[in-house]
């Protein structure tokens, strides 16, 4: 399975099932896309003989015979038409250990931001609600008895607004890391913050004891304010970029976040991720909002042309940056073509449901934080004695690229690992049904992120 | 190869050899996290 796209001057084919990436000059690419859509092989003479005929008024044959010789060493090299040969064992996943804990320190917020998913905090419950230092100290018990033989364990602190609850935060940290000693593992501690809280001394303890804080700021001024505001409408934008300046500067400019969300309200959000830029982040995340279309900020199929150009521009832009010494990091362009995961890890995706749970405040158990709330999707609780809902891990860990249908015939399969199951289900009811409409975007940044790789190669 | 320029090598199927020991960072993808593309995470397997 091939895939081949231009962008800008760039002629660049995926080897779908190798990884390879290849970039061609126009006389290749064109050759290339000639015999993959006529199903010829470039080993036959017929190859030769039909792509000739094609071509001969724009190409000589000694050239065309030359590119053909070339795609005939690179399939017998696996590097292009290379079989999907992979045989995923989905029983794997279903006995695996715990490794990942999204915990829900706070189902209380101080903003009121229109797209939030979880329900301003209350995550469709009736209550706001703080998740105590105890039961945050079972659920890394939980996590370390349920750990097997994973070293590496990893807990976001996720809210809400997880800095309401900073205290609580702190004693558990503090517990996690005796537990460390005691049973060899090591945690990563994550926070996900709004930043109003933020101050010197939560700083201070985050710097020293988390691997990543995720800063969420949704761009330029007028855009995150008409989001994002406080419970009286005031924006929040002038009192978290200070703080988030600074929270990058202490961290070195590594190892955090920026992270905003764009709607309809931003389609050229390529303007927002260059703000957040040119305010001196250097870790750029800005992602597409996922809702239901009923909303007047929710992205629509007619809008996918807007995006994807928006996608174009701010490629090319941070290409130049990069080049020019004064480049950042967006997120959504960073493969690592070379050193990325397995492709057991790429078939399987996030393992939410089976490697990764949601711990809610109560101790309730989901499969990820975005079902939390979702009595269909509870599995257990920390508190219990058994194991989880045994039905519910299996439906998840049978999830990965070749249960989904829509993503057998995708280049972008192993790059995307299926998309978000939570917003599958959302969105179409199936955890097994990815969002159309992120699956397209998804395969525009694919493409962008191939070209920067080869725009940044030269 | 003169028209032709490969970007990196076919690592992808060599990987299921040594692959699935779950060290690796877990890669949230839904849109409230750093999250989305599994393929930037590090694969962190000592012994691949």
């Amino acid at each position: 399975m091939i895939h081949t796209f231009e962008m800008f001057d760039k002629y660049i084919a995926l080897d779908v099932n190798s990884g390879c990436v290849h970039e061609l000059d126009k006389l290749s690419y064109d050759v290339l896309n000639f015999l993959d859509i006529k199903g010829l092989d470039p080993e036959d003479d017929e190859a030769l003989f039909k792509t000739v005929g094609e071509f001969r008024r724009e190409y000589s044959s000694e050239d065309i015979a030359e590119v053909i010789e070339d795609l005939a060493e690179l399939k017998r090299n696996d590097m292009l038409w290379a079989e999907d040969d992979f045989v995923y064992n989905d029983e794997l996943k279903k006995n695996a250990p715990v490794k990942a804990m999204c915990l829900h320190i706070s189902h209380d917020c101080n903003l009121r931001c229109k797209y939030c998913f979880a329900d301003e905090g209350k995550y469709h419950t009736d209550c706001r609600e703080l998740m105590s230092a105890e039961t945050g100290k079972r659920a890394m018990d939980y996590l370390v008895r349920n750990s097997g033989s994973r070293r590496n364990l990893e807990v976001d602190f996720f809210g809400g607004e997880p800095l309401m609850n900073f205290e609580a935060v702190k004693e558990i940290v503090s517990y996690a890391r005796e537990l460390e000693k005691k049973h060899d593992k090591v945690f990563r501690f994550t926070i996900t913050t709004n930043g109003i809280l933020l101050n010197d001394d939560k700083l201070d303890f985050i710097n020293r004891e988390m691997g990543n804080i995720v800063l969420s700021i949704d761009g330029r001024k007028e855009v995150n304010d008409r989001v994002r505001f406080r419970a009286d409408g005031t924006g929040s934008y002038d009192s978290i970029v200070p703080a988030f300046q600074k929270t990058a500067e202490s961290r070195g400019q590594d190892n955090y976040y920026v992270r905003g969300t764009f709607t309809r309200y931003n389609l050229d959000f390529s303007k927002d991720v260059l703000h957040l830029a040119d305010l001196g982040f250097k870790q750029i995340s800005v992602e597409p909002v996922v809702c239901g279309e009923e909303t007047d900020y929710s992205l629509r199929e007619q809008d996918l042309p807007r995006i994807f150009d928006e996608y174009e521009n701010l490629v090319r832009e941070y290409v130049a940056r990069k080049k020019e010494g004064r480049g950042f990091n967006f997120f959504h362009f960073m493969i690592d073509l070379d050193e990325g995961p397995c492709i057991i890890k790429r078939v399987s995706g996030c393992g939410c449901g089976c490697e990764y749970i949601a711990v809610a405040p109560n101790g309730d158990v989901y499969p990820c934080h975005q079902f939390v709330g979702s009595e269909e999707y509870k599995m257990g609780s920390i508190y219990d004695e058994g194991e989880l809902d045994r039905d519910l891990r299996n439906k998840f860990a049978a999830c990965n690229i070749y249960s989904k249908p829509d993503c057998r015939d995708c280049f972008a399969k192993f790059f995307c690992s299926g998309g978000c199951v939570a917003n599958a289900c959302l969105i179409n009811g199936s955890i097994n049904k990815p969002h159309k409409l992120s699956c397209e975007m998804m395969r525009k940044r694919v493409e962008c992120s191939l070209y920067a790789k080869a725009a940044l190669a030269e | 190869m003169k028209r032709i320029k490969t970007l990196n090598s076919a690592t992808l199927k060599k990987s299921a050899c040594k692959g699935g020991c779950g060290e690796c960072q877990t890669s949230c993808q839904s849109a409230c996290k750093t999250s989305c593309t599994v393929a930037n995470q590090k694969c962190e397997n000592e012994e691949r």
